[in-house]
């Protein structure tokens, strides 16, 4: 008795068993929860099977970056749906962290106006639901932008309808090699260069323009190569063919919708996020840099955003995740994401809800751990190292 | 926080424990309503009118099988579900019948577990085009855009109609109804597809219905009829009569008007007497249901033809022609079981 005592007494022991008796609770619910769909499946005379991943699909997907046609698995038309997602994904947070940090930049600028701007922009556009914003631009292409047959025109190359973007597709001929080689040569150089300017300005002070020059030889070294062969490559240009718009690279106007409403919904939080980390940075920090005779542009890139960088990173890394998750509202305009083909049509033609949705989450979740462990091994990399 | 856990896990877990023993009708009866689910809004089928009330060919069914099981018609809860979501909808016992414009196929009767009791509605799925477009055939749709209804049979139909005949196409998945007639009217696609009878009552909803065509093409069967969950035998066959209730009295001629004075009377040809229930009809307490049940659906709703009529036919803005959904003796596909 007095041992039982003790080890209730005992502070350590005490929380031990609190925990294993709430693991035990939480096990129990969980194992009751799975036998529960046990055992309703086999009341409605369901089964869990995975085999209808590698039956014919049987519908058509009107973007894959990977071939496909409806002969293709179930498991395939997934895949596909997956790259969409990733595609709209890459898109929204390229346009979302350039729009975000250049107007968090701005809406601490000094300029009235301009900071004006950026506030009512950013108060507006993130306290609107993000269906709303893909509704909206979805309405505006198709609704403003004309039919295909009366398209806008650009220089006769690119065409704007509401059937989508069309731009001219570059296809590369014989001798793109030499051009392929050129340009890998101007990387290593630019590599080699950038490393040994810093390590010239380490030793003696003497800055190099390390920009325009690598930029330059980045441009240059390829085109001479392009000129040497030959010009091996050749463009397609879109042309209206029956209904639509034939050859070329096309955009539909889904894709677009959801890149612009994702790339401007989230740019809004993202602004915020660098205003906040920017502030943070403490104001002895600029007025020393100024007071060395930096200009403001190398103040801000050398000396506030490095360390204002710390502070953005982990709520920077929640909203890419956001914005890969709310990818999936795609389904609202019907663009063939992977709610859309695997959780969507797979499912409605197969009828194995609990299969497809697992797979669907377990998909989501491990996209998100993974752009999380990479944001956590770039955050690992900046954060201020103790001495 | 472990109990914010636990309440989420809690209410995962009273979600998923949705299966009941007791019989459909017990639950029906007990309940005093019947629950049916429905579209979200196809004009003709089921739509709200101006006073929110659901009407239409599919809801009429509701209503019959409420008049067969609790003497009245109105006793009915509607849920409307997607082409998605209304099998896990029945699935999940949040209707007893799923009447939907459902295409009755072999996978769904048999792998997902449900039972197709009749058909109601014979279509087929169809193109329909702007005028303007100048296109006279479905096999001039090549290099189309065309909006398709997703969660259905159609895209699977549309995929072989343009595999088998070597075109190709730009397919634009939509969710509903209502967002599909959207997109086609601003130009998104060229052609809207789906069942024939859903894009006659898309078009009677237009403003101008008479710039728009359903190409002469149908490119598949879709038998559309009721489905109930599998298992209760008792209640498909409750169904499924209820159905063929409705077309004996379009073939024996009763109606809504006439059914009081009939069921008072004893007629020549005795299968009144028998639907009608002034003869015993063998079996009709097994069904669990009283002798009057068809005088309650023909009475409170009217005999297929009336319903197809009020909701469907020539004088309402859909004017789809009976053709395939006759009685066999008129040239249709509707041949009912003797009621004996």
């Amino acid at each position: 008795m007095s041992f039982l005592s003790y080890i209730w007494r005992n502070e350590k022991s005490r929380e031990i068993i609190v925990q294993i008796f709430v693991l035990l609770c939480i096990g129990w619910f969980l194992s009751w929860l799975i036998s529960n769909v046990d055992a309703n499946f086999k009341a409605l005379g369901k089964d869990i099977s995975f085999e209808f991943l590698f039956i014919p699909a049987g519908y058509d997907i009107n973007q894959y970056l990977i071939d496909y046609n409806n002969r293709d698995s179930h498991l395939r038309a997934g895949i596909v749906g997956l790259l969409n997602t990733g595609l709209v994904a890459v898109f929204g947070i390229i346009l979302a962290t350039v729009l975000g940090i250049s107007l968090g930049i701005i809406r601490l600028s000094k300029n009235w106006l301009a900071s004006k701007i950026a506030y009512w922009y950013i108060e507006f556009t993130r306290n609107v639901p993000i269906l709303l914003h893909i509704l909206l631009w979805h309405g505006i292409i198709i609704n403003t932008l004309p039919h295909p047959r009366k398209a806008l025109n650009l220089g006769d190359v690119t065409f704007l309808s509401n059937r989508g973007f069309y731009i001219p597709k570059p296809l590369t001929e014989n001798g793109i090699e030499l051009v392929y080689l050129f340009l890998v040569i101007a990387i290593i150089f630019s590599v080699l260069f950038f490393k040994y300017a810093k390590k010239k300005q380490d030793l003696t002070g003497i800055q190099y323009p390390v920009f325009w020059i690598n930029f330059s030889v980045l441009i240059l070294l390829p085109l001479i190569a392009f000129f040497i062969s030959g010009m091996p490559i050749s463009l397609e240009i879109p042309a209206l063919k029956g209904f639509n718009f034939r050859g070329g690279m096309h955009m539909s106007p889904e894709l677009a919708a959801l890149t612009f409403a994702l790339g401007i919904y989230t740019a809004a939080f993202i602004a915020e996020i660098v205003r906040a980390g920017i502030l943070a940075v403490d104001k002895g920090q600029r007025e020393a840099a100024e007071s060395i005779g930096l200009k403001p542009s190398k103040v801000m890139k050398l000396v506030i955003l490095p360390q204002a960088r710390r502070v953005i990173i982990p709520p920077l890394t929640s909203q890419y995740l956001n914005l890969t998750k709310n990818s999936s509202l795609a389904i609202a305009i019907g663009y063939m994401d992977l709610v859309a083909t695997l959780g969507g049509i797979s499912l409605n033609q197969t009828g194995r809800e609990m299969e497809t949705m697992v797979i669907v989450m377990l998909i989501y979740l491990s996209v998100s751990l993974s752009i999380s462990a990479f944001m956590n091994w770039y955050n690992n990399k900046v954060k201020l190292v103790g001495r | 926080m472990k109990t914010k856990i636990l309440l989420a896990a809690a209410t995962a877990g009273v979600m998923f424990a949705g299966s009941v023993l007791a019989s459909t009708l017990d639950d029906v009866r007990a309940r005093g309503k019947l629950n049916c689910i429905i579209n979200t809004g196809l004009a003709g089928f089921a739509a709200p009118d101006d006073k929110g009330k659901w009407t239409g060919f599919d809801v009429d069914f509701c209503r019959a099988v409420a008049a067969a099981t609790l003497g009245d018609a109105d006793k009915v809860n509607y849920t409307t579900a997607t082409g998605k979501t209304r099998f896990t909808k029945l699935a999940a016992g949040e209707g007893e019948i799923l009447s939907r414009n459902t295409t009755w196929t072999f996978s769904r009767d048999v792998d997902l577990s449900q039972t197709f009791v009749g058909v109601s509605y014979y279509d087929g799925q169809g193109f329909m085009v702007p005028k303007a477009l100048g296109v006279k055939s479905a096999k001039g749709l090549d290099g189309a855009s065309v909006c398709i209804q997703t969660g259905t049979t159609t895209e699977l139909n549309l995929a072989e109609f343009f595999a088998g005949n070597g075109m190709k196409y730009n397919p634009v998945p939509i969710e509903t109804n209502a967002e599909a007639q959207e997109l086609y009217k601003a130009g998104r696609c060229d052609v809207y597809t789906t069942d024939a009878s859903g894009l006659y009552a898309t078009m009677s909803s237009f403003d101008n219905p008479a710039d728009h065509m359903v190409l002469p093409e149908i490119v598949s069967k879709e038998p559309l009829g009721p489905v109930v969950r599998h298992g209760d035998d008792q209640w498909a066959d409750i169904v499924a009569w209820t159905l063929k209730a409705m077309m004996a009295g379009e073939e024996l001629g009763i109606t809504s008007a006439n059914v009081k004075s009939l069921a008072g009377k004893d007629n020549k040809n005795k299968e009144i007497n028998r639907l009608l229930g002034k003869d015993p009809l063998q079996g009709i307490s097994k069904l669990g249901l009283s002798a009057d049940w068809a005088v309650n659906i023909i009475g409170q709703v009217g005999n297929y033809e009336e319903v197809f009529e009020k909701n469907l036919g020539m004088s309402t803005p859909l004017k789809i022609a009976r053709g395939m959904n006759q009685l066999y003796r008129d040239g249709g596909l509707f041949y009912i079981p003797p009621i004996k």
